[in-house]
Parts: structure tokens; sequence; C-alpha cells
């Protein structure tokens, strides 16, 4: 079955089934529940010697926040780390796929991942798709050639420069990456101004927040520091927490399945099921 | 018209407890306005040790499912083995993201015991996983029932305790929301057993 193999990796891996009946839904006037997002102030900072990558931990599902500590530094490779903005089930699932890729590539050629590789895979995974795939990344990572930070729009546009911001809060993190960085700086410098552009887009924007992740990559390896920074630790606890006295819920009936012996009886009655 | 989610109503909830796992979910069945049935089943024991709750339009719960269950028995019969929880989380995951562009609308929760270790995780109708929380919610009561178990949830709760907890948070929750309710299911999972409680609740 060669050709059900190849046809379906032209495909991108996508399973296209549900799409007419979804498109009818829509035009008799049903709207979708919103994906989940991320919001997202991400920022990355290049110093002297490497490159830090920051971000928020907060996840929205329209103006509900879907997770308050997801995490959006994914890893592409043990020198290349990605920060994500956008559609979150896109970040997961490509990282985890490009992860592999890269992984495989390395198997193969016995060689470290570069960043520019990276790059080239990404927008050419990422065009053709005409920004359906809903990713902006910020990709950092140190190879061969040194420490290198660029940035990733979803229809495929790419831009290196040294210090970047994506998502709803990169406005309020360009703000202080803008007023305060400077070529040169040392690893902690630059800690600390990602972490300052992230508290930015934290407490200015409302797609952002709780707490900061930061990743400190050096040709030593990477250096991942997860909720570095929490502003919205709950601050109340209750003073008396609720007791619900046992078997207090009424319940119609309760059947009880034991596991070991496979067996399915009803509580409280005589009559026993077995299944 | 509302949305496809809002459509049959109904919700979810899932809690973390020491050594166990809870699931909870409404009973109704409706098309908006109506209530077309009082005993919908939407948690579904996938193994011994996994279960999987699903809320949103009742026909991809079904189909959903359905296309679950065909993957643990194939997974069954050539690896000899049973899944583990996270193994299937995962799946679930994928299978979702696998429709990115024409998705099921769903939105699971997985839950499962691993070496006594409750494992616990919900997504968004393509497969965004989220396993980070103590307790998920989903479907339209899903943001009245976050409320509830934010007040009501201590971590490393017992069987027992759990039990009750997750059936309140449900129950107010539910009370809430004009499309769920009819009934509650509560399932509490240990290494043991699998219990399974039909709640009395308010029948509108």
């Amino acid at each position: 079955m060669q050709y059900l193999d190849n046809y379906l990796q032209s495909k991108g891996g996508y399973d296209y089934t549900n799409v007419k009946r979804n498109e009818l839904m829509k035009a008799q006037g049903f709207k979708e529940m919103p994906f989940t997002k991320t919001g997202t102030t991400i920022v990355g900072v290049l110093f002297d010697g490497g490159v830090v990558m920051a971000a928020d931990t907060r996840a929205t599902a329209g103006s509900i926040v879907a997770d308050k500590n997801c995490e959006k530094l994914h890893v592409l490779a043990p020198n290349i780390w990605a920060a994500g903005a956008g559609t979150a089930a896109d970040l997961h699932h490509q990282c985890a796929h490009f992860n592999a890729k890269l992984k495989l590539q390395r198997l193969n050629l016995n060689r470290q991942s570069r960043v520019n590789e990276v790059i080239t895979k990404l927008t050419s995974k990422l065009f053709p798709y005409r920004g359906n795939i809903g990713v902006a990344l910020i990709i950092g990572g140190i190879d061969c050639n040194g420490p290198q930070l660029a940035s990733v729009s979803p229809h495929g546009n790419y831009v290196y420069h040294p210090f970047q911001s994506m998502g709803s809060g990169s406005l309020a993190a360009l703000g202080i990456l803008e007023a305060k960085f400077q070529d040169g700086l040392t690893k902690q410098q630059a800690i600390d101004l990602a972490i300052e552009a992230i508290e930015a887009g934290i407490f200015h924007d409302m797609g952002s927040g709780s707490n900061v992740d930061v990743v400190a990559i050096t040709k030593d390896g990477a250096d991942y520091k997860r909720n570095i920074r929490q502003y919205n630790a709950k601050s109340y606890q209750r003073q008396i927490p609720y007791d619900f006295p046992i078997n207090n819920t009424p319940a119609l009936r309760k059947y009880q399945f034991d596991i070991e012996k496979q067996e399915l009886t009803e509580v409280g009655q005589e009559m026993e099921i077995i299944e | 018209m509302s949305g496809i989610f809002e459509y049959n109503g109904g919700s979810i909830v899932g809690m973390k407890g020491k050594n166990c796992i809870a699931m909870a979910c409404d009973r109704r069945f409706g098309q908006q306005m109506s209530t077309i049935t009082t005993n919908y089943q939407k948690v579904f024991k996938i193994q011994d040790n996994i279960l999987l709750a699903l809320s949103g339009l009742n026909t991809d719960i079904h189909t959903f499912y359905a296309l679950m269950e065909k993957e643990i028995n194939l997974y069954n019969l050539k690896e000899n083995r049973k899944m583990k929880p996270t193994t299937f989380a995962n799946l679930v995951a994928s299978a979702l993201y696998e429709r990115r562009f024409g998705p099921f609308f769903v939105t699971p929760i997985v839950a499962g015991l691993e070496n006594g270790k409750p494992i616990l995780a919900t997504y968004d109708s393509i497969g965004c996983k989220s396993d980070l929380d103590d307790f998920q919610v989903g479907g339209t009561g899903g943001n009245y029932i976050y409320g509830a178990c934010e007040a009501f949830f201590k971590p490393d709760m017992s069987p027992e305790e759990l039990e009750e907890v997750i059936g309140q948070s449900l129950v107010s929750g539910c009370d809430r929301d004009a499309l769920s309710g009819w009934g509650g299911v509560v399932y509490v999972l240990t290494e043991q057993k699998l219990t399974v409680k039909i709640l009395k609740t308010k029948q509108t």
C-alpha cells in the first residue's frame, strides 16, 4: 500500500474528512468555539556568547484563561529552542514534529542542528498553508556559526535581529527592549532584560499573564528556569476549608466494578450483575 | 443559532486525588432548548485504568469515542499489552490535531492511573493538551464548574472525599447552566475498583 502512504504524506498528515460537514454547519449559522490561543508575550535577546529566550505562561480560550501555567518554550534541539505564540495546538504539535525531524537528521548526519536549517524547514512548511497553521515563533540557538536569533511569522516570513518579541504583548515588550538593549550584554544582564520585557507584557496585555519562564542557551547547554518569576500566586487560602461529609450527596444508584475480579456489582442491593 | 458546542449541551469535570481520579458528567442530551433524553453517556471506560469524558456535539462525541475504542483495541491486539494513560493522552491529542482543518467538535478530558499516579489531561477541539492542573472542566457548564472547583478543591483527597467534592462541583455548576443537568454520574477510579454513582439532582 505504498501509494496510500505517499498520498497521505502529500496531504501533510492532516485528515480533511470533516471539512465539508463543518463548512455546511458554518453556513447554517453555527459559530465555532475559539481554539486555545497563547495570547502571549515572548522575547528573545542575543548576548555575548549565547541567546536568552523568555515567555509568559497564560493560555486563553476566548476571554477565559484556559491554562494558568502552560509551557511556551519548546525544545527543538539541545542547542535550539523555540518560543511560540499563536494557536496552542499548532505550536505544540509543530514543535514536537520539528524536534523529531531534527533528531532524525542529527542521527543520519551525525552533526549538530543549525538555526538556519530550522528556519528553512519551518518557513517551507508554513508558506504552503497560507498562514492557516497559526504559529508565530522566535527561534534562538547556538551552533557552529555562533548564537543566532530569528522570528518566524505564520505566513512563512522570517527576520534575524538581535532582539525579538512576538505575541499580543509584543508591543509592550518591544518598548522595554528598544530602550534598554545594547550590544555586548552579559548573560545575567540579558536574562534581566528579558524578564523585564515579559513583565511589561504580563501587566499591560490581557492575553499574557501568570509567570515567566526563561531559557539561556550557551555552548555549554541550555539553562531552563521554569517559573522564574511568579506574579499571580494565590494569595488567599480559605481559613476553614470545605469539608463535605462522606456519602452526603444523594444517589439514585451506585455501582462498583472490581478491577481484579472483573466483576460489576450494585452497591446496596443484594442483586449481583456480572459482566 | 448559537455555537456548535452549545447545540447539544452538557458538562464534564475531572479531578485528581491521592492515588485516585474522579470524573463526572451530566446526563442531558438536548437539541438547543429541547431535551431529548436524560440518560446520555458522556464518560467512557477505555481501559481498566483509563476514563475518557467527552463534551460538545453529541454526534462527534459518539464518533470520537468509537475512534478511540478502535485505536486502543488495535493497540492491544498489535502490541499484546495494555496502553499507558500518558500514551493514550498523547494519542487523543494527535487524533484531534490530525483533523486540524476539519475538527471534531469535542472537548475531551482523559483521566487515568499510571502505577498509582493520577493522570489528567484536557484538550481544546484541535488537540492542545493541558495536563498541569489538578482539575479540568469541559462543556457548556464548564466555566461555572470552574468556579465551584476553585472553591471546593483540595489537593490529595481520598476517594470518598473526592467523590463528594466532584459531585457537588458538577451539580453547583450545572444548576447555573440551562443546557446541562438532568442528573449526574460520578466515576471514581482507584487501583482496586471503579465506583459509579448516579446522582439525584434537580429535574430541570
